[in-house]
């Protein structure tokens, strides 16, 4: 099969698209910019689809083993004989599942959009912003190159920003874009020092090369790499670490998730799409392309696995105690990708001991499906209510029924219900995190709890707990709201049958994977537990969720304000860094820097002012001093210089 | 015709150029500088032919240099008078004292 004929324009198209609609959305295309877009997904998604089908089960597979192919590449920047900035794409299993999941979801959120954001103003320049940023997400998704990642990956930093911010006359929304492209652009920095550390290293930038020359033992890449260290931890491991900061960054991994709950002031699709499933799971698709190295080296895989399982549980404690919905679901993202981070953490690489990696994706996958659903039930929700607060919901159950149905499904496969697709995804990981690492095994099983806990307090305060306080006048939404609520729904049934584990795996060759019953018992049970005790609190409107919290006391309190984490980011950077480094700056600027440069400024102008009346504006001056230099130049050369 | 000494004619030249000189200084109307500037060439021309016919009395290369500085004199005398004549239009006055605008 020939790839090369049409894979480039999955990542084309919505560059097109954006450029398009950029430039003449607002003035020509008004009307028409969402159908533009979502024909080009259209498109493209079914590009996906066709690409993927090709490749999992026509020509990908060799000698049983999954190959990854480069159908397209091309050399961009030539820094030396081996090392260059190659711009292509690559074709490998996750490459091939990111590239499914990012077209459909994508297609999705515009569709959805059409009817949630009818009516505004920039509506076209909201397609627009769609369209760079599907297009970035795909090119970070096929990069050959870590240079190339790198650039699609600050590429759909700034989309994010651009849509975040995208209601710019609120100034929560301005004050979220910018946090948001801070957090992440100061982890991005991590990354760039990985990056070169690795490339100094290995000599190349490419990914293939990169990963053979640092795991070919006795390499004198990999010699150097290991040899070289910098305080007692060898240069490998660093590579690794800060390259996995970037990752977390863009992940929500905690200390660096602080801008994912404010991320929520961009409008809800966008949220479902971005920050939830796609973009933040780049840190993650990161690590995964990476996988061979970071198995490679057990400290920087700690590392991964820890700030994994430490986020999915901080993130799921936080979710039980907020109000606005939206930041709950934020929070669960964070948890759940956590889930994933760790499953990458307690991972090897190869066969049986691979079943880590491949939990991951498979989570990664049906999280995508489930998350992006609720994602857009909580807009439908908050399009009718238009308030992002429980309290302002209850009952809701009878006037959107389908809203509620999928809502309900959603939450089923996020707390791991059987036969929902989380349920395969979560059991998997928990398998895999119980076969190495018992600690991290038992916080994944708590947090699960929790998040089963969460999801439903969540839901009965939205569908159940009181009689309907909103009027519903225009019905659940338009066809264009509802059908992709349908459709994700029915993925989220199904997602979790597809046989992931023998197409997605560390090494391409294909894991046999069989469900416990005995070892899903814990998990499930638990999860059902956390359900039933959320629908006694929050069921019917009663004062026992009040009395709770209360009873918790510091740590209720320390939850909600989210462990004060912000409080510490804003201490160490207002108080720390702006009084012992900003201050002496400026004052270093101020005065020695800008003195320096008056010194010379006043010099030179004391200097002209005595000179400029020479410059009388009479031509016999001139001329006089034309001829006493002339008189000067002659007795010089006659007398003094013989 | 060697019986005024090459010092004499040198004398003669020199009074010229400074004439020259002077009047270039002193006056302000700006033909009478024009003139005094072709005093001075001219001062240059005596001094080409006569270090010419005294020292190298075979050769012709300083009355070559003073018929080119004749023919220069010639085109900057015509350049100049243009100039003055523009100057005179618009400042209706060739007093070099109004010519003014080039100062700080």
């Amino acid at each position: 099969m020939n790839y090369a004929s049409y894979i480039a324009w999955i990542p084309l198209l919505p560059l097109a698209s954006f450029v398009l609609l950029g430039l003449f959305g607002r003035k020509y295309l008004k009307r028409s910019s969402g159908f533009i877009g979502t024909i080009v997904l259209f498109t493209i998604t079914v590009l996906s689809l066709v690409t993927a089908y090709n490749y999992f089960f026509v020509d990908g597979k060799v000698n049983g083993i999954y190959q990854s192919i480069i159908p397209l590449q091309f050399t961009w920047l030539q820094f030396s004989e081996n090392v260059s900035i190659d711009m292509g794409i690559i074709l490998d299993p996750i490459s091939v599942m990111m590239l499914v999941i990012v077209s459909f979801i994508s297609l999705m959120v515009h569709i959805f959009s059409l009817g949630y954001m009818k009516g505004e103003e920039r509506f076209s320049t909201y397609y627009a912003f769609l369209s760079l940023f599907t297009f970035s997400m795909l090119g970070l998704v096929v990069s050959t190159n870590i240079f190339q990642i790198y650039i699609f990956w600050e590429l759909v930093g700034i989309s994010s920003y651009l849509l975040i911010g995208f209601y710019y006359d609120r100034p929560s929304a301005v004050a979220a874009s910018k946090k948001a492209f801070i957090v992440t652009r100061f982890a991005d920095l991590g990354f760039l020092i990985g990056i070169l550390i690795l490339a100094f290293h290995a000599e190349t930038l490419d990914f293939h090369t990169l990963i053979t020359r640092l795991t070919t033992a006795q390499s004198s890449q990999l010699i150097s790499i290991t040899t070289s260290s910098f305080l007692g931890v060898s240069m490998l491991t660093w590579g690794l670490t800060l390259v996995f900061i970037g990752g977390a960054g863009k992940s929500a991994m905690f200390p660096l998730h602080i801008w994912l709950p404010d991320a929520m002031e961009g409008p809800t699709p966008v949220s479902a799409l971005i920050h939830a499933a796609t973009m933040v799971v780049a840190g993650v698709y990161l690590v995964a392309r990476l996988f061979p190295l970071y198995s490679f080296d057990v400290v920087a895989l700690n590392i991964v696995a820890y700030t994994g399982a430490l986020s999915a549980l901080l993130a799921a404690v936080i979710a039980c105690t907020q109000t606005d919905i939206k930041r709950v679901l934020a929070y669960s993202t964070m948890s759940q990708i956590g889930y994933m981070m760790f499953a990458l953490g307690v991972s090897g690489h190869g066969g049986e001991q691979g079943l880590g990696y491949m939990a991951s994706m498979f989570h990664l996958f049906t999280h995508a499906f489930f998350k992006s659903l609720l994602f857009l039930c909580a807009g439908a929700v908050i399009h009718v209510v238009h308030s992002n607060e429980m309290k302002d919901m209850g009952g809701l159950r009878k006037r959107m029924p389908l809203t509620h149905i999928a809502f309900l499904i959603a939450c089923l496969a996020i707390a791991g219900i059987p036969p929902f697709a989380g349920f395969f995804s979560k059991e998997e990981i928990l398998f895999a995190a119980y076969n190495s690492n018992k600690l991290i095994y038992i916080v994944g099983v708590f947090t699960s709890m929790l998040t089963a806990f969460y999801m439903f307090r969540l839901y009965f305060s939205i569908f159940h707990n009181k009689e309907p306080q909103v009027q519903i006048h225009h019905g659940e939404g338009t066809l264009s709201m509802k059908l992709p609520l349908l459709v994700l729904a029915a993925c989220t049934v199904f997602a979790g049958f597809v046989p992931l584990s023998s197409l997605v795996t560390a090494d391409g060759v294909p894991l046999e994977t069989h469900l416990d019953i005995a070892f899903s018992v814990v998990p499930v049970a638990l999860s059902v537990a956390a359900i039933l005790f959320a629908a006694k609190l929050y069921r019917k409107q009663n004062d026992l969720p009040d009395k709770i919290s209360t009873s918790l006391g510091g740590i209720y309190h320390s939850a909600y304000k989210k462990f004060y984490v912000d409080e510490i980011y804003i201490f160490i950077t207002k108080k720390i860094i702006f009084n012992l480094i900003g201050k002496p700056a400026a004052w270093i600027d101020k005065n020695i820097v800008d003195g320096f440069m008056n010194l010379l400024a006043a010099i030179t102008a004391k200097i002209s002012s005595l000179i400029k009346g020479l410059q009388s504006g009479k031509v016999q001056h001139y001329a006089l001093y034309f001829f006493a230099g002339i008189a000067g130049l002659a007795v010089l050369f006659i007398y003094l210089w013989k | 015709m060697n019986d005024v000494p090459l010092t004499h004619i040198l004398f003669v030249s020199t009074a010229l150029f400074f004439i020259g000189v002077y009047g270039l200084f002193t006056r302000r109307n700006m033909i009478t500088m024009l003139m005094s500037i072709e005093l001075m060439l001219n001062s240059v021309n005596i001094n080409f032919v006569a270090f010419n016919k005294y020292l190298y009395p075979g050769q012709l290369n300083g009355i070559f240099f003073t018929i080119f500085i004749i023919t220069i004199a010639a085109a900057e005398a015509a350049v100049a008078i243009a100039i003055i004549i523009n100057f005179y239009r618009s400042h209706s006055s060739i007093d070099v004292e109004d010519a003014g605008e080039m100062k700080w």
